[in-house]
């Protein structure tokens, strides 16, 4: 690691390559896209929540003037289960069906089928023109409910998966995932005070305001190009051969620019879809979602009810700890429990604990990744009980945590012990802070709450190439959410040692570029900036070799700096440094184009641990909250581009305050979402939330060559807890449940 | 979006005839002014073909008149250019502050009044505003033009009473007596870009003691169509505005109110922020109308 090594560019804040594009309207996002000839697709989604699907007949849509394909369940392979790695959404079996419903439709706004024709009219007149025998069955909407030993099935082969046995019935309950240490009888026994509260959080979505969106072409020779909005193009590739049964080969993925995601685009909805149409067309063809599609069809997180005993001693020292967890999956597998279960004490030194979570199947979408998939619905119940107890033993929030909080060595309750981590770090930078040591405003209250996030490493790749002129190009494949180009820009123009202005970072397509595992989990920055750190250590070892053949050295005799290879110290040689540019210049005499690349299976992510604090106002009135204050600490690691790191705690901020005082999913007795849009799905508008104050926290990460941990993921985390808190501490009542919209916290003060 | 044609009659007469062609022949024809509810349900649910009639280019719409009397307000002005008429805004701040929260910037560009009150949303802003400052509806019709109170225009949830062939050509209103002041406050859970939960309009004419000798409240969001509320009005009349009176007016508006649970509110709770909004803007309005005096 370089941490002794004054960094030059490494910790700046340029400007991101791709910001004039945006902001001028140049980019390309994933519907931008026209090809002549194109056909507009149109999806037909079921108006049931749960039904049988008895007969699909295509055929008066496909005699329509102007259509040119329909698709449905039945022109798809069936799928063996097989497993998808990291946040990509589970089973590709569940995932297909997801895509295009066969046997039964799961949710409302299931995809059942679909048409591609001249316009996206005459696309919505044939699928009028479809025809669907549903059995309509009733709906399981409640989690609770949904568990129940009589409830109604969505999966007759759903065998909770988890259990020591195999159970011999089917059920709801598609998983059980469960982690214990210790003594949990002799815990509580030792503890001076318990607290215990059950917790419900409705599903709430991504929000990213850029539709699903897609452009495919196949050619005769069943060659597919397809171009799309995607955290992860080589994940989208093979998850669309998987689908369609064929070879990755025949697939090239071309990534649009992204217009946010947050997990929610690691999965496919549209693209097998767009290339079986365009397959039957023999055009291509585009889909684009509306705002109502994504609502009903794509994302959301789950919902959750977490239930929490926690038991602590006068000193603060938690004693024990035991949570339930119940979270919804929606109509097909893949809820994000096993996270849940691994965060929820994670930021703590628990000697006795016990936690168990329950992946449910229920009649609503199926479940996407969001930005620490998991951890904000059980840390929540967590960071709430601890602040019960800080009340009862009557300690500062930040005191009670600092008491308990997991450090370098203390093993976590997943299993590892953690290497240098942050959490102290940030407990203290709060306690600190000068909103932290500020007086709470007249009327309102403070709340406190940990935010942590594992992060991940994984596959990636980089190639580093040198122009004729010395200018570097970075190419890699992870699609930039978050700033990451910039950020590859600074690691590659820091390790090369030239102005970050020399550096340019592309995301390839799948055909021009090694594999990179999806923008997801946090991992860019850390993983595929170690692929780039390295490519561009292969382009300096060149460099060298390269230098030492023209002066008639040994190339241990030349040493790199500053961008330009020199002579070691000692080595008695007569010659001119060369640069970048010069070697560039001469490299057709030493061997032909410079080129550098790696790839690696990223090891040691670093965690990352957060400390948010808000002050917030209650209208005792009308039950409307105001966000007067919000602080965001965090450990970066290194953070590479402080702004973009910024950026991300304050985006996570707003999301997960969002999610704590105004998002849900709403469901009538039906099944059907009744606010799939922006207007009544309510996330927070600009002037509803102060400037969200930021400090960013730097333990290194011993596993990174510049110590990044990734930083995307926690900023989500705290929030739900933080909100609480406040609330609590503002009209002094406990409002267990998500979100403290006014209605619910009008009728908690009405009630008390 | 559903298939259209678009016509744009430059007179009140050439706008009666399209509508009357299009009755007779049992064909639909739609008035357009600024479009911010109209293209938004073209694109979503009522995707039907219709024939668009533009009113922006007929001359008596677009006419803006502040007399010693009454002011006219055409209907195809939009919010943006009320909000810069300091004038206007002197004499109706209530009024204006309601079309101030429709929307954007971008919106009240183009949003006007009258496609807020055609629209006949139970939730539409800037109807109870002018159903407190006494707006009549100028609507022209074949029989020449016609005039109707504001608070009877709305007939149910996205309902008026326009009879076929007919359209609404602006609004009036009479010339706050001296010592009058108006207002509006609307409940949403977000801060801007919301559709209201409860709104209220309030207006008191005080004399010089201070002592409310005429009132109106206008309540939005929790009935089927906007309300004026004349007990609300009674509990204020012959009292200084003062809080008791203030709550007697917010209870009023509490037994008006018949609510519905939706996504948005509880019954429970719409009939109890009516009131709370009711007694905000009863004591903005009394405000304003003591620093009019
Ligand atoms: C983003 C956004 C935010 C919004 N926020 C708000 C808000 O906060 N509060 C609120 O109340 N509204 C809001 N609206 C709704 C809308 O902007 C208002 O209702 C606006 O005042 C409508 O005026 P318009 O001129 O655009 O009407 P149009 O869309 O042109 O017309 C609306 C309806 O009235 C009819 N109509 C229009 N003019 C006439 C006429 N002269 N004669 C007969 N019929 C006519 C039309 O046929 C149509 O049915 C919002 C809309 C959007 C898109």
């Amino acid at each position: 690691m370089a941490e002794a090594v004054d960094l030059r560019v490494v910790g700046t804040t340029p400007v991101r390559p791709d910001g004039v594009d945006k902001v001028t309207g140049r980019a390309q996002f994933g519907a931008d896209l026209n090809m002549p000839n194109m056909l507009h697709g149109r999806i037909l989604r079921s108006p049931h929540a749960h039904a049988r699907i008895k007969r699909v007949d295509l055929s008066k849509a496909l005699a329509m003037q102007g259509v040119y394909a329909a698709v449905s369940g039945a022109d798809f392979p069936m799928l063996a289960s097989g497993e998808v790695s990291g946040e990509a959404g589970g089973d590709l079996a569940d995932i297909a069906r997801n895509v295009m419903a066969r046997d039964k439709a799961l949710y409302h706004g299931h995809a059942v089928a679909a048409v591609a024709a001249t316009s996206l009219e005459v696309a919505e007149q044939a699928l009028d023109a479809i025809e669907v025998d549903y059995e309509v069955l009733p709906p399981v909407l409640d989690v609770l409910e949904a568990m129940a030993a009589d409830a109604t099935l969505l999966d007759e082969q759903c065998f909770t998966k988890g259990l020591s046995e195999t159970p011999d019935k089917p059920s709801n309950i598609a998983a059980m995932v469960k982690l214990a240490r210790g003594d949990l009888e002799a815990g509580f026994a030792a503890a001076d005070v318990v607290v215990e509260g059950e917790y419900r959080i409705p599903m709430a979505h991504q929000g990213y305001i850029e539709p699903h969106a897609c452009t495919a072409t196949v050619n005769e020779e069943g060659k597919a190009t397809v171009w799309c909005c995607t955290q992860g193009h080589f994940d989208f590739r093979t998850m669309t051969a998987h689908i369609l049964g064929c070879k990755i080969a025949d697939l090239k993925f071309i990534a649009s620019e992204i217009g946010g995601g947050f997990g929610g685009k690691t999965v496919v909805y549209l693209e097998p879809v767009a290339v079986m149409l365009s397959k039957k067309a023999g055009r291509p063809v585009k889909l684009v979602m509306t705002r109502e599609e994504v609502f009903r069809a794509t994302g959301p997180t789950s919902g959750s009810v977490v239930r929490v005993k926690v038991g602590a001693r006068k000193d603060g020292r938690i004693t024990a700890a035991k949570a339930w967890l119940a979270y919804e999956a929606g109509g097909l597998a893949g809820a994000p429990v096993g996270p849940g279960v691994m965060s929820i004490f994670a930021p703590y030194d628990l000697d006795n604990f016990l936690v168990e979570g329950y992946e449910v199947l229920v009649n609503k979408p199926k479940v996407a990744a969001y930005r620490a998939p998991g951890a904000p619905q059980s840390m929540h119940a967590m960071e709430v009980a601890l602040d019960d107890i800080a009340r009862q033993l009557d300690m500062d929030p930040l005191d009670l945590r600092l008491r308990n909080a997991a450090d370098e060595g203390t093993q976590a309750p997943y299993g590892p012990k953690f290497p240098p981590i942050g959490f102290k770090a940030c407990i203290e930078a709060a306690k600190k802070h000068p909103n932290y040591l500020a007086q709470v405003p007249e009327g309102a209250g403070r709340g406190v709450a940990a935010g942590f996030w594992f992060n991940i490493g994984m596959q990636s790749s980089a190639e580093v190439r040198i122009n004729e002129d010395g200018s570097v190009v970075v190419m890699e494949g992870n699609p930039d959410i978050g700033g990451s180009r910039a950020s590859m820009c600074l690691m590659a123009a820091e390790t090369l040692g030239v102005p970050y202005e020399q550096v340019k970072t592309y995301v390839g397509d799948t055909e021009s570029t090694g594999y990179c595992m999806v923008t997801g989990g946090s991992r860019t920055t850390f993983a595929t900036g170690m692929a780039v750190v390295r490519a561009c250590e292969d382009i300096i070892a060149e460099c060298k070799a390269r230098a030492a053949a023209t002066w008639g050295v040994d190339k241990d005799q030349v040493e790199w700096q500053d961008g330009t290879a020199v002579p070691a110290p000692g080595v008695n040689a007569d010659v001119n440094p060369l640069s970048l540019a010069d070697l560039a210049a001469s490299a057709s005499a030493t061997g032909g184009p410079i080129l550098g690349k790696a790839s690696l299976n990223a090891q040691g992510a670093g965690a990352s641990f957060s400390i948010n604090f808000a002050d917030l106002k209650v209208d005792k009135e009308t039950g409307a909250v105001e966000v007067l204050s919000y602080t965001a600490i965090q450990d970066a690691g290194k953070a590479i581009h402080p702004a973009y790191v910024e950026g991300q705690m304050q985006g996570g901020a707003a999301q997960g305050i969002g999610w704590a005082l105004n998002e849900e999913y709403i469901y009538d007795q039906d099944g059907v979402m009744e606010n799939a849009g922006f207007l009544d799905y309510r996330m927070p508008v600009a002037s509803d939330l102060p400037m969200i104050d930021t400090e960013i926290v730097e333990v290194p990460n011993p596993s990174h060559p510049y110590g990044v941990r990734g930083v995307g993921e926690t900023p989500i985390v705290a929030p739900l807890g933080v909100a609480a808190n406040a609330v609590r501490d503002a009209i002094g009542i406990r409002i267990n449940d998500l979100p403290m919209s006014p209605p619910r916290i009008l009728a908690a003060l009405d009630a008390a | 979006m559903g298939e259209f044609a678009y016509v744009a009659p430059t007179s009140v007469a050439d706008a009666l005839d399209v509508l009357r062609e299009h009755a007779n022949n049992g064909r639909r024809a739609q008035m357009l002014a600024g479009g911010t509810d109209l293209l938004v349900q073209m694109r979503g649910l009522d995707k039907a073909p219709r024939t668009i009639v533009d009113v922006k280019k007929i001359e008596e719409a677009n006419r803006l008149d502040i007399g010693s009397d009454e002011i006219y307000i055409g209907a195809a002005i939009p919010s943006a250019a009320l909000n810069e008429n300091a004038a206007l805004k002197a004499l109706l701040p209530g009024l204006i502050e309601a079309a101030d929260l429709i929307g954007s910037t971008q919106i009240q560009g183009r949003a006007t009044l009258g496609g807020n009150l055609c629209n006949a949303s139970p939730a539409a802003d800037t109807t109870p505003a002018m159903i407190v400052n006494r707006g009549v509806c100028v609507i022209a019709s074949g029989g020449g033009n016609r005039e109707l109170p504001v608070e009877a225009f709305c007939t149910g949830v996205g309902v008026n009473a326009l009879a076929d062939g007919e359209f609404l050509l602006g609004l009036k209103f009479p010339h706050p007596a001296a010592r009058t002041g108006d207002a509006y406050l609307r409940f949403i859970p977000r801060t801007e870009m919301d559709i209201a939960v409860a709104g209220c309009g309030v207006s008191v004419t005080l004399d010089a003691d201070g002592r409310c000798v005429d009132a109106a409240v206008g309540i939005g969001a929790v009935a089927p169509t906007p309300l004026k509320v004349e007990a609300a009005a009674e509990a204020l009349i012959g009292t200084k505005v003062d809080d008791d009176a203030l709550a007697a007016a917010g209870a009023a508006c509490t037994a008006a109110a018949s609510p519905i649970t939706d996504k948005r509110g509880t019954v429970e709770y719409r009939r109890k922020v009516v009131a709370v909004l009711c007694r905000r803007t009863g004591a903005i309005a009394r405000d304003r109308a003591l620093g009019a005096s």
